[in-house]
């Protein structure tokens, strides 16, 4: 039943999504901090400008997206991300994508982790002459951090299966191999259910692993 | 408790200019999913009575808002913001120029390109509107279908009882932990084999079978969620009065905690409308994003004006949605039956990330077991 | 205070919204009759390949693919104005003949073993060959082997795609993308050098009006497409199109849809394949 399966690098394909997941990660964490301390900042222009981001970003299907760095940044605009062969600059835009889409889920997920920290705390900041910047590096956001990993994790979850869109542009990761799959075995359902299971396979322990990290680091009060 | 000063936006009456798309999905006042805000019930209640404790609003045209995060500007910060926002705002008309000057140099602007969404009426004809309108029906049917469906599994696993608890939580999990395009697969196997409806319609079935299977068992930890982040003299306070079980979900927690729910709600679906997009990559249901391709293919490669124009029909139909949602979010805290809990995106299981359709797994950081 | 107002306002206006849309797509026709009456036929087409089979923005439906489906049609006796065109994806065509969704299939649809198993193959009515579409101005490739050091396009895990990997250019860059019209904008803007697939839908695309003198075919026959018209596993109607297809030849109607479709674009089209004959 399974003897189609040779001649494919389903685990290759799979840890393309895996590397994909990771850089995008890291890239929507750091891109969401900075959206989300500017639409908690104090100056309007950054708090219009992060509003309209995630207002826009969120209600745009992720294809849209990937495609755009694509064909706008890459083909229009020239942008190559400092590299020259297809693969890597696929690649290095399909993370550009998924950053600049999954940080804004990073955002609210954050801002809502700011609304946990404690009056008191702030105040107490402010107090001792903090600036506003160090207010949020210093006090806020490591609480804040703490009291998200939870709705972070579902955020790398959904980030994880989002990684299937980059086969849009050609990025050779799971999606993409199935798809190649289903055009020459002419299976589809048993294509399909191979690739969910790879993906709950990728998917369940991360969720289980943070789940009990957010449990570990919540901040008790 | 709100200090970002976007959140006292969602209170009524207040900063009526906040921009409506955000702010019933983005409410974002405390996370009552997450384990930091196990009390978030108890301090909610306390909230809703004093309402002074919310933060001052942004208002509206000064420019300076007050909000707990940083003081009050004087000269100095004045001064420094100021030089931020002539610095941001550089940046981003440069960025803007960038971009135009670059679609220009490669002819991605010329009219040709473009004209045919504005000056010939059969673009919206035969490819946007009809595709457009398969969008809204699928995405309408689904949210129908999963609302009170998802309402069923989130109380279910509330239940006294073992047996349904596990059963609804099963349910859930496993709905969850496949993605929505494989779902809409299965379906769309199971409806050619087992029953007889067309072909011709078969597509929106099983778009909308997949959708209402994912997104009912998301929304049902956002309805858990809701009901959970109630505070507890809530129910003691029904029981006091000799009400039922049955009787306190259905004129006490649900009411209560539909207000609360709003916004984690709105988001999903949001998820919703843009899931449907999935169905025209594996399925031939011919919705919107599915009408780039005819459309490009006659217009001679325009892809770029082509994806652009259809992003932008995709913002105003979730746009339309979420201002919707907040009009009723208003409405329903006016009654001011609401404990001021909110439920946000972030504070259930699977909030609004899942966007091009792949859903969530499982996760397990707030199973606060009832 | 009656505390079940709230939720009966947010589930009626719901309902309310859900039901306006449900009826309006009702009138518009959103969900067709299903087709039990006789005189309709079903036939699954490419939407999105211009001089194969391309829905316009009329809403009519043009290229060789469908001139061959709607000649057929009439031979089985159905007025052009019965034939019900449906969308057949490349991953949906087998699973659509299966389950009876239509008719037949003629949507650029190679016949090759795989397929054979699952579905009946009608013809060929075409011989196409993969190629290359490159700019008109391009004289940089003039035999396969110059793709090596090229930039090449396809669609997405496309057989053509994955021949250019496995045989024809190994060192070359291949870039996927969801369809061919973000390969053309690549190939317009000069960061793909060639866009490559079977030859009749290249020559489809350098025949219409916006690309005209831009682009060029290669000319290279880098494999041997026959293209079949798919029919359910076992159907009769199989033998009844093969000899359509056969009148079709004979009565010059074939050669005046590929003139029609080809032509501008300067392809070298081969004769009328003979039925049942496949070229390997």
């Amino acid at each position: 039943m399974f003897d189609f399966l040779d001649g494919y690098d389903l685990l290759g394909a799979f840890w393309l999504t895996v590397q994909l997941t990771f850089w995008s990660a890291l890239g929507s964490l750091v891109w969401g901090t900075l959206l989300a301390a500017m639409r908690v900042g104090p100056v309007p222009l950054m708090r219009a400008f992060g509003t309209a981001y995630v207002t826009i970003v969120r209600n745009i299907p992720l294809t849209v997206i990937i495609v755009f760095t694509s064909l706008g940044l890459f083909q229009t605009l020239g942008v190559s991300l400092g590299a020259d062969r297809f693969t890597t600059i696929n690649f290095r835009l399909a993370v550009l994508g998924l950053t600049a889409y999954t940080s804004a889920f990073v955002c609210e997920a954050l801002r809502s982790g700011i609304n946990t920290v404690p009056l008191g705390q702030v105040e107490a900041a402010r107090a001792i002459g903090l600036s506003f910047p160090q207010t949020l590096r210093i006090v806020v956001l490591p609480q804040a951090f703490r009291s998200v990993v939870g709705p972070l994790a579902n955020v790398l979850i959904a980030l994880t299966k989002n990684t299937t869109v980059a086969a849009a542009i050609g990025v050779a990761e799971a999606a993409l191999l199935m798809r190649e799959m289903i055009e020459n075995e002419a299976q589809l359902i048993l294509i399909s259910a191979i690739f969910a299971f790879g993906f709950i396979c990728l998917t369940l322990p991360t969720g289980l692993l943070l789940g009990r990290l957010a449990r570990k680091v919540a901040v008790k009060r | 408790m709100s200090r970002s000063g976007d959140e006292a936006g969602e209170r009524p009456g207040k900063d009526a200019g906040e921009r409506p798309g955000t702010s019933a999905a983005e409410n974002a006042t405390r996370d009552a999913g997450n384990p930091a805000g196990k009390d978030a019930g108890k301090r909610s209640g306390k909230d809703a009575g004093s309402p002074a404790g919310k933060g001052a609003g942004k208002r509206p045209g000064t420019g300076e808002p007050a909000t707990v995060l940083y003081d009050v500007p004087g000269p100095r910060a004045r001064r420094r913001n100021l030089l931020w926002t002539v610095l941001f705002l550089a940046a981003l008309a440069a960025a803007v120029w960038w971009v135009i000057d670059g679609l220009a140099a490669k002819n991605q602007l010329e009219a040709a390109k473009w004209e045919p969404f504005f000056t010939d009426g059969r673009a919206w004809e035969t490819y946007l509107l009809p595709a457009l309108r398969n969008t809204v029906v699928a995405a309408g049917l689904a949210m129908l279908l999963a609302l009170p469906l998802g309402a069923l599994l989130g109380i279910a696993r509330l239940s006294d009882h073992r047996a349904v608890r596990a059963g609804a939580g099963t349910v859930v999990e496993f709905f969850r932990a496949i993605p929505v395009l494989i779902l809409m697969l299965f379906a769309n196997a199971a409806y050619a084999e087992f029953t007889d409806i067309s072909p011709e319609t078969r597509p929106l079935y099983a778009v909308v079978t997949g959708l209402v299977l994912y997104n009912a068992s998301v929304l049902a930890e956002v309805v858990r969620a809701g009901i959970l982040a109630l505070p507890a003299g809530q129910t003691d306070a029904a029981k006091a009065i000799g009400m039922r079980k049955g009787q306190t979900m259905a004129y006490v927690l649900l009411p209560q905690s539909v207000t609360a729910m709003l916004p984690a709600l709105v988001s999903q679906l949001v998820v919703i409308v843009k899931d449907t997009a999935l169905g025209g990559a594996m399925l031939g249901f011919a919705e919107l994003l599915a009408s780039v391709r005819p459309m490009s293919a006659n217009y001679g490669a325009n892809t770029i004006a082509c994806f652009t124009v259809v992003a932008v029909l995709f913002v105003l139909l979730n746009l339309a949605l979420t201002t919707f949602a907040s009009w009723l979010e208003r409405r329903l805290r006016r009654g001011r039956r609401s404990t001021g809990a909110v439920v946000t995106a972030s504070a259930v299981d699977d909030l609004a990330a899942p966007g091009p359709g792949e859903p969530d797994a499982p996760r397990g950081p707030d199973r606060r077991e009832p | 205070m009656n505390p079940l107002r709230t939720t009966r306002t947010l589930v009626a206006s719901a309902t309310a919204v859900v039901l306006a849309l449900g009826s309006a797509s009702l009138a518009h026709g959103a969900m067709p009759a299903d087709h039990s009456d006789d005189d309709r036929i079903t036939i699954g087409i490419k939407f999105d390949q211009p001089g194969i089979g391309l829905k316009t923005p009329d809403g009519t439906y043009t290229g060789f693919d469908v001139d061959v489906a709607t000649y057929v049609a009439g031979q089985l006796g159905h007025e052009p104005g019965e034939i019900v065109w449906k969308e057949a994806k490349s991953a949906d065509r087998e699973t659509m003949l299966q389950r009876g969704d239509v008719d037949f299939i003629a949507a650029s649809y190679s016949i090759n073993d795989e397929r054979a198993e699952k579905v009946d193959f009608a013809g060929p009515y075409l011989l196409a060959h993969q190629d290359v579409l490159i700019r008109a101005d391009d004289d940089s490739i003039k035999q396969p082997s110059d793709l090596n050091d090229k930039r090449l396009c396809s669609v997405t895990g496309s057989t053509s795609a994955q021949n250019v990997k496995d045989e024809i250019a190994p060192d070359a860059q291949l870039q996927e993308y969801g369809g061919y019209s973000e390969c053309l904008t690549g190939l317009e803007n000069g960061v793909i050098d060639a866009l490559t697939t079977d030859d009749s839908i290249l020559a489809g695309y350098a025949a219409q009006e916006e690309f005209e003198g831009k682009f060029k075919l290669g000319g290279f026959e880098l494999s041997n497409e026959n293209y079949g018209i798919g029919v359910q596993k076992g159907s009769d109607l199989k033998d009844k199109i093969n000899t359509a297809l056969e009148k079709m030849v004979e009565d010059g109607s074939w050669d005046e849809a590929v003139e029609k479709n080809f032509g501008p674009a300067g392809y070298q089209n081969e004769p009328a394949p003979q039925i049942g004959v496949i070229v390997e």
